[in-house]
């Protein structure tokens, strides 16, 4: 006998914290089917029979947003054997408006009031059995944080999921209300599951548009629950949505009253509140955002991160593990080919993704932390002003600052972002930052074509930056992007200190999907780029001119030849440089005889005959804002949700990098190198009118993007 | 809402309006007879965070127009 025990409450209730507590490592993260929607289940320690299924934080079971339609689907279609409900204490007046929704499913519940450490300090008190009874179900004390009461509260749950037990429920409404509800009630005896019939009911009052659309009422009796509704309306003076609302929070107002004793006085400042009064100031809000960040920057990127990834690429790979696995097939008298594919394919290519690893688990680590203290919803709650303007919120900064060091977390990191439009919007563009490694070719086409040259790697930033910026305007005009801002109603949770196994918890999530992306898809690239460029057709091994990658790069280097470098070599840096955006360069260089490991200035020499300048840059642009390495693609597509999405975004990032690339040469040649204007710059100026006409357009009036993503659910 | 200073205590006498916007807000709290306590505005001019039952909120000023107080 199986049960499904479901995990529900707000969000920064804590409930992150009791799932890693009761499941461990026992977990399994995914996305609710063909949404944007992060799904986790997991089993819990010792209790092989029972599913732990974590449901995204709610407020709320509107049927507004993703998160909740994907909740309230689950709780009356999958039918839970019991609900855990996680309540913040010290925020429960807010909380017990989430309960008294699940109450209505009349499934069996057990509260789990959390923080129950920081209520005691705070000198509130809270009477949890007077709440239990008056509720219906039993409250259990919870120190998630602490690790205190977490089995309690599975072992209630999973007793009352075996007893099936449900206690009485309270009586929410009132009035006119109540009697409206309990005619509805009767009205749909029979089409709906006895046991939600309440639920149902309140929903079918709040003229709810999705259960509307799933029981497809037959008219006479919808006409019959609407005068219903309208008698009500009428009576109260306020829509049918409010009604409810405000008799909710009545409810919870009276019985907080007796069940809950506060001590604080009003308007006396928390520490939390303390701390923000430094930390989103007006005037020192920006400073310490910045200070921050560069902070999480030097750490991960410059200094530590640095160190140990030059450590990883440079001994650990390019030392160690080659020597071993060099000498050792040897000895056993492997063939040379093998040798060659293990070492310079697999473990160099491997290997320069793998070095990434230490700076990404740094930059997680650190945003890990900020997340778990409370600090993000500061940063976007100091930005969303400036995001606003495009389309977004601030809540979108976050991805994009992380995409200057690495594209895959940043793309992790849209996950926080509950508007599905914004996330993929998100998703798509915050790849257009030069991540660290691009910023290796552009080092290399600067130091080789423009040495001494100061300004070409900041304007390739702010050339990431305008594209964001553009982007985001010209989407906000298309049918699905367009439409109502979702709003920005956001929570400034409690700072707290986190929690160290949470942190890393937190931080090796997402660290070990990047690993085993990178091992399995970048071990069959390498694999297969190896091949084709140590082979000829006729399986012969030969020098990479006579390769079968020669001769692919040949075949699509006309591809490339608008952009000024429509050469095999060009062809094949660039198809290498989707594999790890770093080895753009070094494939050149191997390319051009250069050996793989040689200095800088070797390197520089080889590649100096390979292009024109303004080819070189016209290489470099492409490079930095086409779709980015493979690895990144893959979380692209995952965190869309979607593949169709996926192919979107990748086709949006392959014209973009083609159409700047393309302008950059052709106007580039013409303006600053004297070429003649011909049909290229035509075409570059025709390309750059309709840039302008994308972004500056009126947009048509569009249903809300948002509200299309929710009706397909 | 749009009006109110910071270090103001308002309280709602009714919520204009239809859809997702006023629902969100309704749900996070603030429905007639709430007292709100506008606590400050972000750097950049918006958002404005306010007090709502005991906890911190954050809300457009765009947003918070379908909110009338006294």
């Amino acid at each position: 006998m199986e049960f499904k025990i479901a995990l529900a409450g707000n969000p920064n209730c804590g409930k992150t914290t009791l799932f890693n507590d009761l499941t461990g490592s026992a977990q399994y993260v995914g996305n609710w089917p063909g949404v944007t929607v992060e799904k986790k289940d997991g089993k819990p320690k010792g209790h092989k029979d029972v599913i732990v299924q974590d449901l995204p934080g709610i407020y709320s079971l509107s049927p507004y947003s993703l998160e909740e339609v994907v909740s309230r689907n689950y709780l009356v279609n999958e039918k839970p054997d019991a609900i855990i409900n996680i309540i913040d204490g010290t925020n429960i007046e807010r909380n017990l408006y989430l309960t008294t929704q699940l109450l209505e499913l009349n499934i069996p519940m057990v509260i789990a009031l959390n923080m129950i450490d920081l209520v005691k300090k705070s000198g509130d008190r809270i009477d949890m059995a007077k709440l239990g009874s008056v509720l219906g179900c039993e409250v259990v004390p919870l120190s998630a944080l602490k690790g205190q009461g977490s089995s309690e509260v599975l072992e209630k749950a999973i007793e009352q999921a075996r007893n099936r037990v449900i206690g009485e429920r309270p009586r929410v409404f009132t009035g006119s209300v109540e009697r409206a509800l309990a005619r509805i009630e009767e009205s749909v005896e029979g089409l709906v599951d006895k046991r939600n019939s309440r639920w149902y009911a309140v929903k079918l009052f709040e003229r709810d548009s999705k259960v509307r659309q799933s029981m497809s009422l037959p008219p006479d009796l919808d006409a019959h629950i609407e005068k219903h509704i309208r008698d009500c309306e009428e009576e109260m003076d306020d829509d049918a949505e409010s009604i409810i609302t405000n008799q909710r929070y009545a409810y919870i107002n009276k019985i907080i009253s007796t069940t809950v004793k506060k001590k604080a006085a009003r308007g006396s400042l928390s520490a939390s509140d303390r701390i923000d009064k430094i930390v989103t100031n007006r005037i020192l809000a920006l400073p310490i955002f910045a200070a921050a960040m560069w902070l999480m920057y030097y750490i991960s990127v410059s200094t530590l991160g640095g160190t140990l990834t030059d450590w990883v690429n440079d001994t650990l790979f390019g030392d160690w593990i080659t020597n071993w696995a060099a000498n050792g097939l040897q000895a056993l008298g492997a063939a040379d080919w093998l040798q060659g594919l293990l070492v310079d394919g697999i473990i160099g290519g491997v290997g320069t993704v793998l070095g990434f690893v230490p700076q990404m688990l740094l930059i997680f680590f650190f945003l890990a932390l900020l997340e778990d203290s409370g600090y993000m919803a500061r940063v976007a709650f100091i930005m969303d002003r400036i995001f606003r303007r495009f389309g977004l919120s601030g809540k979108s900064f976050i991805p994009m600052l992380i995409g200057t060091g690495c594209g895959v977390p940043a793309v992790m990191a849209a996950r926080t972002i509950e508007d599905e439009r914004d996330r993929r919007m998100t998703i798509m563009l915050c790849t257009f930052m030069p991540c660290s490694a691009k910023m290796v070719i552009i080092a290399m086409i600067v130091t080789t074509f423009f040495p001494g040259n100061v300004w070409i790697a900041p304007l390739m930033y702010f050339t990431g930056i305008a594209i964001i910026v553009l982007s985001g305007i010209a989407l906000k005009k298309t049918k699905y992007f367009g439409g109502e801002a979702s709003p920005f109603v956001m929570e400034l949770p409690a700072y707290h200190i986190p929690s160290f196994k949470g942190v890393l918890i937190h931080m090796w999530e997402r660290a070990r999907a990047f690993i085993i992306k990178a091992g399995t898809i970048i071990f069959t690239a390498c694999v297969v780029i190896w091949f084709l460029s140590n082979f000829s057709w006729t399986m012969r091994m030969v020098d990479v001119e006579e390769s079968m990658l020669a001769s692919i790069g040949g075949a699509i280097a006309w591809f490339f030849a608008p952009l000024g470098f429509g050469s095999w070599k060009g062809a094949v840096a660039v198809i290498s440089a989707e594999m790890a955006k770093e080895q753009a360069v070094g494939t050149l260089a191997v390319l051009n005889g250069v050996a793989a490991d040689a200095a800088d200035t070797a390197v520089s020499a080889g590649i100096a005959g390979m292009f024109t300048t303004i080819g070189a840059f016209s290489f470099m642009v492409l490079n930095l804002f086409d779709p980015p390495c493979v690895v990144a693609m893959a979380t692209i597509r995952r965190e869309m949700g979607s593949r169709k999405w996926g192919w979107i975004a990748i086709g949006y990032q392959v014209v973009m990098g083609y159409m700047l690339a393309f302008l950059s040469y052709q106007l580039g040649s013409w303006w600053f190198f004297g070429a003649g204007f011909g049909i290229g710059q035509v075409l570059s100026l025709i390309i750059i009118t309709m840039i302008i006409y994308a972004v500056a357009r009126r947009p048509k009036e569009v249903t809300s993007g948002l509200k299309m993503a929710v009706d397909r659910v | 809402m749009k009006d109110i200073r910071v270090g103001e205590t308002v309280k709602v006498v009714r919520l204009n309006g239809l859809g997702a916007v006023k629902r969100r807000i309704m749900d996070m709290g603030i429905t007639k007879g709430t007292e709100i306590y506008v606590r400050k505005v972000a750097p950049l001019g918006d958002p404005v965070e306010l007090t709502v039952r005991g906890y911190e909120l954050s809300l457009r000023k765009a947003d918070a127009e379908c909110v009338e107080v006294d």
